[in-house]
């Protein structure tokens, strides 16, 4: 019992002892002893180690969006963690359990800009939800408990814990059995059941009223009880971009995706609805446009875990701070007998028919690219996805990581999300080019039966895809990467098409041949130029037990439509290029 | 932008202060005073802040994010005691101490040092008489000032202490102001 560890065996056993079993990282001087710990731990330990400490902290967010569980960055002092900086923003705007490790200076030189010396707890202070500086081994059991205890509850997020190389090196007796003391920190999961009665008479007196599903509804493992929910009022379902998963687009209370790039009845029914209840989704600007415009005759509901997130962009009438889970399974104890929701039902149905009118007129979903045109093109874009999507359908368990961009948006257009929750991945808040590759390795890693689809653009693509040498050396076969080429930095060049007169500053992007790059890293290599050879190549990328990379050099000025141009209303939106 | 005090409660642990403060500055408000010490508890801080904000709800709730953060109170419009410490150095020859003494006097405040030709003075008040005891004596020759920031307590029974957000917080909608 009394057995003296030193710190880096008590890192190693403290992040077993939370059910650790993988982490990506990079070792470097100062993270050295926990290198040298964790050789005695392998067998319980999985390490990964990538080639850029921002893969790292990817691929430990893929694993925890995968998952759900904590995931778990390593990189060492100076330039080790300052590249983990950007995927612990993406984590912080995204809601994801990331715990990172970094290795300081000894505490002995500690502010004395010695070799790789870099103020990591300074930095990330306002991109994680808490760190730590640790320079005493006897903190470690308690610090590595409490930082991943407030990593993976309330609302997820980073944390980060810094910790001085001597108190890696140093023994002593760990304590495993002291209590969290976080007097300050108590997250509210129970919602208050007289808000929750309050937002049903909201929900019962609406004629016209939508459900909007966010983030908060995967996360809280809530998409039966949406759909339950949801089935039982008969009110239609909207689903941000991290909502996606939460519920099934084929459903037919289903209307897909709202905001910037979301379809028009969608955004239709937004400014027309009466009574909006948003479950864990927080108004980001890219889903109400101009928010002064936004829902201008809805009364809403804000379900979320985090107060502050509640009237800070849109004005609540009903707040109820909760976890997704438990508020809806409030809702539907609270809910009514059958007859009290007749008239509901009776509105609910009209509602329905008016947005399937509405959808009728604007959508058919590859109707938002001019045909004429579409039919001259060698290889539409959209001729990928439509593929894509039907051998998704057809060939099994599936997962796909995007990255950001136009090909991101035509992904959540595009493919059918049907597959549940937390099949689709993607950087949102921070929209973080180069998340998809490396982020895909921790997917496959958590998911190692799945098909893990890749769907990136050329520009991201070349920021990460070293990678890809990480995901040959781990043995993972599961991945498959579609590379939407057009040789643009593609949203930006659309915004320049669209606003600022073609003027494409800083937008054409060259690169390697793509197919070769793949076929150096030991991957198969396929290229792309015409419409009639996508199936082919989809179809020898499953056949592949292997990694497989598509160069698919799609037409290369194609926009995404529908589109709200920045901070105006989503009640209008551009559904073509304008004649030029 | 009005001014606003905030009373947080928070956990004593290193970097609390850089958190709270790096928060504020996000938003880019200014802070005009910032006053923290110890509280009645052990381990944990009491702090004052004074900023200009037009929307400080926002804030506060942003400020609850913070894991060491307990309580936070927009004290602005309640009943308070206010009270901030102003030191200053002042030019004083022979021939002005008399009149400086009696100003003193006036004010309730302290001599604490007399040189050969300064003196220092301790004064403590409400930020308005502070302010209006500093108008006072500039015209002798302020040579050197520091204030301690204002802090706040809210009169009466009603309290500001780390049990009572536990509660308020359970079930409660947003965290309940007092």
């Amino acid at each position: 019992m009394s057995e003296t560890r030193t710190g880096a065996q008590i890192m190693c056993e403290a992040l077993i002892r939370e059910g650790v079993e993988v982490m990506f990282g990079i070792p470097g001087g100062a993270i050295m002893p926990f290198y040298y710990a964790m050789w005695e731990y392998r067998d319980k330990l999985r390490h990964v180690l990538c080639r850029h400490e921002q893969g790292a902290g990817h691929a430990a967010e893929g694993y925890a969006r995968a998952t759900g569980r904590i995931g778990v960055c390593i990189g060492t002092s100076g330039p080790g963690v300052t590249n983990l900086v950007t995927p612990i923003a993406d984590a912080m705007m995204d809601s994801t359990p990331l715990l990172a490790i970094c290795g300081q200076v000894g505490s002995h030189v500690l502010g004395k800009d010695a070799f790789q010396e870099t103020d990591i707890t300074g930095i990330t202070m306002p991109i994680t939800k808490h760190n730590y500086l640790v320079k005493d081994p006897n903190d470690l059991a308690y610090v590595f408990k409490e930082a991943i205890h407030i990593a993976t509850t309330g609302r997820p997020g980073p944390v980060l814990i810094d910790i001085t190389k001597d108190a890696m090196q140093k023994s002593v007796v760990p304590r495993w059995d002291q209590k969290l003391n976080l007097p300050g920190y108590k997250p509210t999961y129970a919602p208050n059941r007289k808000q929750v009665r309050e937002a049903l008479k909201l929900l019962l007196s609406a004629k016209k009223p939508l459900i909007l599903a966010g983030n908060g509804v995967i996360m809280a493992g809530a998409a039966e009880e949406l759909r339950a929910f949801a089935e039982k009022l008969r009110v239609p379902v909207i689903t941000t971009l991290h909502g996606i998963g939460s519920f099934p687009e084929e459903h037919p209370l289903a209307l897909g995706m709202p905001g910037m790039h979301g379809w028009v009845h969608v955004n239709r029914a937004i400014q027309e609805c009466d009574v909006l209840f948003n479950i864990g989704g927080r108004f980001d600007d890219r889903v109400t446009g101009k928010a002064s415009t936004f829902a201008p005759h809805a009364r809403v509901i804000h379900v979320d875990i985090d107060p502050s997130e509640i009237g800070k962009n849109v004005k609540v009438t009903v707040p109820i701070v909760g976890d997704a889970r438990l508020t809806l399974q409030a809702l539907l104890e609270e809910m009514p007998e059958r007859e009290a929701l007749a008239e509901l039902h009776a509105h609910a149905s009209d509602w329905m028919e008016h947005i399937r009118e509405l959808q009728e007129k604007h959508q058919g979903k590859q109707q938002y690219v001019n045909r004429a045109q579409t039919e001259r093109m060698a290889l539409p874009p959209h001729d990928v996805y439509d593929k894509l999507n039907r051998a998704l359908a057809q060939r099994g368990r599936y997962r796909v990581v995007t990255d950001v961009g136009q090909h991101q948006m035509w992904a959540a257009q595009l493919l059918d999300w049907n597959a549940g929750p937390r099949t689709h991945i993607t950087s949102g808040g921070a929209a973080t080019m180069g998340f998809s590759v490396p982020a895909a390795l921790g997917v496959a890693i958590a998911h190692p039966n799945d098909t893990i689809w890749v769907v990136c653009g050329d520009g991201g693509f070349q920021m990460t895809n070293q990678e890809m040498a990480t995901i040959v050396q781990e043995g993972i076969k599961n991945i498959k990467i579609a590379v939407i080429n057009n040789g643009y930095l593609g949203m930006v060049r659309q915004w320049q098409e669209l606003f600022e007169q073609k003027r494409y500053s800083g937008t054409p992007l060259s690169g390697p041949d793509f197919a070769k790059l793949a076929e150096a890293y030991y991957w198969k290599g396929l290229t792309v130029e015409h419409s009639d050879e996508v199936q082919a190549a989809i179809d020898e990328a499953y056949a592949t037990d292997g990694p497989v990379l598509i160069d698919f050099r799609v037409e290369r000025e194609v926009n995404v439509f529908p589109m709200v141009p920045q901070n105006t209303s989503i009640g209008d939106m551009i559904t073509e290029a304008p004649a030029s | 932008m009005k001014t606003h005090t905030i009373v947080l409660l928070v956990q004593d642990r290193p970097g609390v202060l850089s958190r709270v403060a790096g928060l504020v500055r996000r938003r880019g408000y200014n802070i005009q005073s910032l006053a923290v010490g110890h509280s009645e508890q052990p381990g944990i801080s009491r702090m004052t802040i004074v900023v200009e904000s037009d929307h400080v709800e926002q804030v506060v709730k942003q400020l609850y994010r913070l894991i060491e953060v307990i309580k936070v109170s927009d004290v602005t419009d309640d009943p308070t005691v206010e009270r901030e410490m102003v030191v200053v150095k002042l030019h004083a020859p022979a021939g002005v101490r008399h009149e400086i003494v009696s100003m003193c006097g006036v004010f309730d405040a302290k001599i604490v040092d007399v040189g050969t030709n300064t003196m220092i003075v301790e004064m403590t008040g409400t930020p308005a008489k502070v302010e209006n005891f500093i108008e006072v004596v500039r015209p002798y020759g302020l040579k050197e000032m520091m204030r301690t920031g204002r802090i706040a307590m809210v009169r009466g029974a009603r309290g500001h202490n780390a049990g009572e957000y536990v509660e308020s917080a359970n079930g409660a909608v947003v965290p309940a102001l007092n």
